[in-house]
C-alpha cells in the first residue's frame, strides 16, 4: 500500500504542473479575448479531428519522438545537447545528398541508403560537439549553438548555390525528390506507417538500453558525476562520445524522414525547431523513457491544432507556442519546488 | 510497480482525451454562402503584397454577395516550420473552400499538389507559371500583375529625383520574376535619367542587393534595414522596395529626420507610403481585386477555364480600382516638376510611344535580350534570364 501511495503522491507531484500550466493557459486565453474551453476543443480537434489531421499529427509525433529519445541519452549522460536542432538538419544535408546520387535509384535501395547516410551525418555532426567538450573544454551547450549557426548557413549556402533549382536558388528549397525517393505513406494520407514502426522501435531500443545494459548504467554514472565515475574505471570520454554518436544519429534519422516524407526536397529551416521542442519534451518527462511519447503525442497535437486556431477563432497560432512555453516553465518551476521541499 | 504506473497514465490520459472531445463537438452548420480561401506567405496586414491581397479579398466579400473566406497566413519555413500548403489547402477546403487562392510563386508546387488532391476545387496561384509551362493540373491557374509598368514609373520617378545619380534596389531572392521586375526599375529610371533630366552623358548608378526572401527572417535572409542603410551610406539617395515589407520607406524617413536628403519608393500595397509620407515618391501597387472578382464570379456560374492572366493597367486611368491591376499613386516628396514629367512618362507608356523593352537590349554578361528594331514578347519578359546590362548586382 505504502507504495501505491507513494506513487499517487508522485503521480500528484507529475500532475500538478500541468494543472498550474493550464490555469496559466487558461488566463492567458482570457486575457487575450480567446474563449478557453473552445480554444482548446479547437486544439483538439485541429489535430485530431479527422484521419488526415491524425496522420499530420502523427509525422510530427515521429520526429519528436526519435529525437527526443536520443536526447535522453545525452541527457542521461548529464549533457546539454542544444546542437540537436542543427544535427537533424545535417542529417536533412545528408539525406539530400545520398538523394541527389541517386536520383535515378528505386525506393527499395535508395530510400535505406538516404536513411542510413542522414544518420552517420547527424551522428558525425553530434561528435564535433562531444569532441570539442571532451579535447577543447568547450562547453557542449556554446558549442552546439555555434554548430546549429554552421548548419543553418551550410544548409542556405547549398539551397542558394550548388544545390539551387534549374530556375534560380529559392528559399522554398532544392529540386522535388523523384517520387520513387519519397518513403510511402497511406493512401491520401501524408503518414508514413514505416516511420511510425521505426519510431517505436527506436523508443523502445533506448528504453532497454538505458534501463537494462552497461552502457546505460554507465551512462548514467557519467550523469550523475562524472569524475567520480571516472575514478571508479567508467570508461568516460568512450561513453561521452558514444551518447553524442547515438543521440545524432537518432536527429539525423529525424533529418532524413523531413526530407523523405515531409517536404520531398531541401528547404532553409528544415529542422522546423523540433530538436528544441524534443528537448522541452525530455525535460517534461523527467528523464523517463515512458513518458515520452504521449508527451511528443501532446506537443505533436498543439503543433498541429494551432493552425486551427487562426482558422477557427481568429487566434494568432503562435499562441500554440505560448502553451507549450508556459507548460514546460512551469512544469520546470515545480520541479525546482519539488526538489526544494524533498531536500528539506 | 511498471504495469501499474502505465494503467495511471493510460487512466488519466483517456478521460481527459474524453472530456476533451465532448467538448468539441463539431457545430453543424450548413454553409450556404459561397467560401473562397486564402494561403498568404506573410502576416496579412504587412503594408504590402499581402495586404493587397488580403485587401482584394475583403472587396470580394463586400461586391460579391453571399460570399465567406476562410484564410490563413504567414504560411513560411519561418512562421509555421513545417506546415505545408497542401495541409493548409486540406483545412480550407473542409471550410468549405471552393475556391482557394495563393500568393506566392514559392507555393507553386504546393498548389500544384494540393489541386491534385482537391480535384473539385479552383486553385489559383499567384505569380505562378504552371499553366504556362504545362505542369498544371486542370483546376489551377494563374494570375499576376504587369507590375513591370509599375516598377518603370518607380524607377522613372526616382531618376526625376535623384541627385547623386546613385539609385538602390532593395531585392528579394533571385528568380525570373525579380529579374524582370528589376529590369524594369532600370529601364524606367534610364530612360527618364536620359530623357526628362537630360543626362544622357553622366550614366546613372543603379545597384541591386537580395536579401534572399520576401521578407526579413533574422538569420536566414540579408537584414533589410542594414542593406538600406548600406545602400544610403554608398551614396545612393532613392531606394525602391523589391521585398514585400516597408525597411526601405522607414530608413529613408530615419534618414530624413536626422536632415540627409533621400527618398524611397515602397512597393505592392496602395498604403505603402504611410509610414513615411515625407520621404515616399510614390508606390506601384497591385490591384488584385478585379482579377480575384473575376475569378469567383466565373468559378460560382461555371464558366471558370484554367488561363495563365497577365493582367495590365488601365492606361486610362492607372488607377481605376474596377478595371487597372497595376496602379501607382505620387507620393508627397515628388516634387511638382517631377510630376509633370512622371505623368507625360506615364501617358507615353499608355499610348505606346515609349516601349522599354523594345531592343538592342543586352544581359549583364553581354548576352543579347533583345535584338535591335525588336520588341520582346510575353514569354521573353516572363523568364527573364539576367539583369540588364548597366545594373550592378547578382543575376544568379
Amino acid at each position: 500500500m505504502t507504495g501505491s501511495r507513494n506513487f499517487l503522491s508522485r503521480l500528484s507531484l507529475s500532475l500538478a504542473p500541468l494543472l498550474v500550466a493550464l490555469l496559466i493557459a487558461i488566463l492567458l486565453l482570457v486575457a487575450t479575448g480567446a474563449p478557453p474551453l473552445d480554444t482548446f476543443a479547437k486544439l483538439f480537434t485541429g489535430s485530431f479531428g479527422t484521419s488526415s489531421k491524425q496522420a499530420d499529427t502523427f509525422v510530427v509525433w515521429v520526429s519528436l519522438a526519435i529525437v527526443s529519445a536520443g536526447l535522453l541519452i545525452t541527457f542521461t549522460a548529464g549533457q546539454w545537447n542544444i546542437g540537436v536542432e542543427g544535427q537533424i538538419m545535417v542529417g536533412s544535408i545528408f539525406a539530400t545528398w545520398a538523394a541527389r546520387g541517386m536520383w535515378e535509384q528505386s525506393g527499395i535501395v535508395g530510400i535505406p541508403v538516404i536513411i542510413l547516410w542522414a544518420m552517420v551525418g547527424g551522428a558525425l555532426w553530434a561528435l564535433l560537439v562531444a569532441v570539442l567538450k571532451i579535447y577543447g573544454k568547450v562547453n557542449e551547450i556554446f558549442g552546439g549553438l555555434g554548430f546549429n549557426f554552421i548548419a543553418t548557413a551550410f544548409n542556405i549556402y547549398l539551397i542558394f548555390g550548388p544545390w539551387k533549382q534549374k530556375t534560380g536558388g529559392t528559399l522554398s528549397g532544392t529540386e522535388i525528390f523523384p517520387e520513387a525517393l519519397w518513403m510511402p505513406t497511406l493512401p491520401e494520407l501524408r503518414v508514413s506507417p514505416i516511420a511510425i514502426i521505426i519510431a517505436l522501435f527506436v523508443l523502445v531500443v533506448i528504453y532497454l538500453s538505458l534501463r537494462g545494459t552497461l552502457w546505460g548504467l554507465q551512462l548514467k554514472a557519467i550523469g550523475k558525476n562524472i569524475r567520480a565515475a571516472f575514478v571508479l574505471g567508467v570508461p568516460t570520454n568512450p561513453l561521452m562520445l558514444s551518447a553524442y554518436a547515438v543521440c545524432g544519429a537518432c536527429a539525423g534519422l529525424v533529418g532524413a524522414f523531413l526530407v523523405i516524407i515531409v517536404h520531398h526536397r531541401l528547404i532553409p529551416s528544415i529542422s522546423s525547431g523540433y530538436g528544441f521542442l524534443g528537448i522541452l519534451i525530455v525535460l517534461l518527462s523527467s528523464f523517463n523513457a515512458l513518458w515520452l511519447a504521449p508527451l511528443a503525442l501532446f506537443f505533436a497535437a498543439v503543433s498541429i491544432g494551432s493552425t486551427a486556431l487562426q482558422l477557427e477563432l481568429n487566434i494568432d497560432s503562435s499562441l500554440g507556442g505560448v502553451l507549450q512555453g508556459v507548460l514546460v516553465l512551469v512544469v520546470l518551476l515545480m520541479q525546482g519546488i519539488k526538489e526544494k521541499v524533498i531536500s528539506k | 510497480m511498471k504495469t501499474n504506473k502505465l494503467w495511471w497514465l493510460l487512466s488519466v490520459m483517456i478521460p481527459l482525451t474524453l472530456i476533451i472531445s465532448a467538448c468539441a463537438t463539431p457545430t453543424t452548420e450548413a454553409p450556404k454562402k459561397f467560401v473562397f480561401g486564402l494561403i498568404m506567405v506573410g502576416p496579412k496586414e504587412d503594408h504590402g503584397w499581402n495586404e493587397a491581397h488580403w485587401v482584394a479579398a475583403q472587396d470580394v466579400l463586400k461586391n460579391v454577395p453571399n460570399t465567406d473566406l476562410v484564410w490563413i497566413d504567414k504560411v513560411n519555413p519561418a512562421d509555421r516550420p513545417g506546415v505545408t500548403i497542401e495541409q493548409v489547402s486540406d483545412d480550407l477546403v473542409a471550410k468549405g473552400a471552393k475556391v482557394i487562392f495563393t500568393n506566392s510563386a514559392e507555393f507553386k508546387d504546393g498548389t500544384n499538389n494540393a489541386a491534385k488532391k482537391h480535384t473539385a476545387v479552383t486553385f489559383i496561384h499567384i505569380s505562378g507559371d504552371a499553366v504556362l509551362d504545362k505542369s498544371a493540373p486542370a483546376n489551377v491557374g494563374n494570375f499576376m500583375g504587369r507590375m513591370e509598368y509599375g516598377k518603370m514609373i518607380a524607377g522613372c520617378a526616382a531618376a526625376l529625383t535623384t541627385q547623386t545619380g546613385s539609385i538602390a534596389y532593395l531585392g528579394p531572392l533571385i528568380d525570373a520574376e525579380t529579374r524582370r521586375l528589376t529590369n524594369s526599375v532600370y529601364l524606367g529610371a534610364k530612360y527618364c535619367w536620359e530623357n526628362a533630366r537630360g543626362k544622357k552623358d553622366t550614366p546613372l548608378k543603379f545597384e541591386v542587393t537580395w536579401i534572399g526572401f520576401w521578407f526579413n527572417i533574422p538569420g536566414v535572409t540579408l537584414d533589410p534595414t542594414q542593406v538600406v542603410n548600406g545602400f544610403f551610406d554608398k551614396g545612393a539617395d532613392v531606394v525602391l522596395s523589391g521585398i514585400d515589407t516597408t525597411e526601405a520607406l522607414v530608413v529613408a524617413g530615419q534618414r530624413a529626420k536626422a536632415g540627409k536628403k533621400v527618398w524611397a519608393i515602397p512597393y505592392d500595397y496602395i498604403g505603402g507610403c504611410k509610414e513615411a509620407e515625407a520621404v515616399c515618391l510614390g508606390v506601384p501597387y497591385f490591384n488584385w481585386t478585379p482579377a480575384y472578382q473575376k475569378t469567383i464570379t466565373e468559378v460560382q456560374a461555371g464558366k471558370w477555364k484554367q488561363s495563365w492572366d497577365w493582367n495590365g493597367p488601365d492606361w486610362k486611368n492607372i488607377n481605376d480600382p474596377k478595371t487597372s491591376h497595376v496602379g501607382w499613386v505620387d507620393g508627397k516628396a515628388l516634387s511638382a516638376d517631377g510630376k509633370k514629367s512622371l505623368d507625360a512618362f506615364i501617358a507615353d507608356l499608355g499610348s505606346g510611344k515609349i516601349n522599354l523593352f523594345a531592343g538592342p537590349l543586352k544581359y549583364q554578361d553581354g548576352k543579347e535580350f533583345v535584338k535591335a528594331g525588336a520588341t520582346a514578347d510575353d514569354k521573353t519578359v516572363w523568364y527573364t534570364e539576367q539583369l540588364l546590362e548597366g545594373v550592378t548586382g547578382k543575376s544568379k
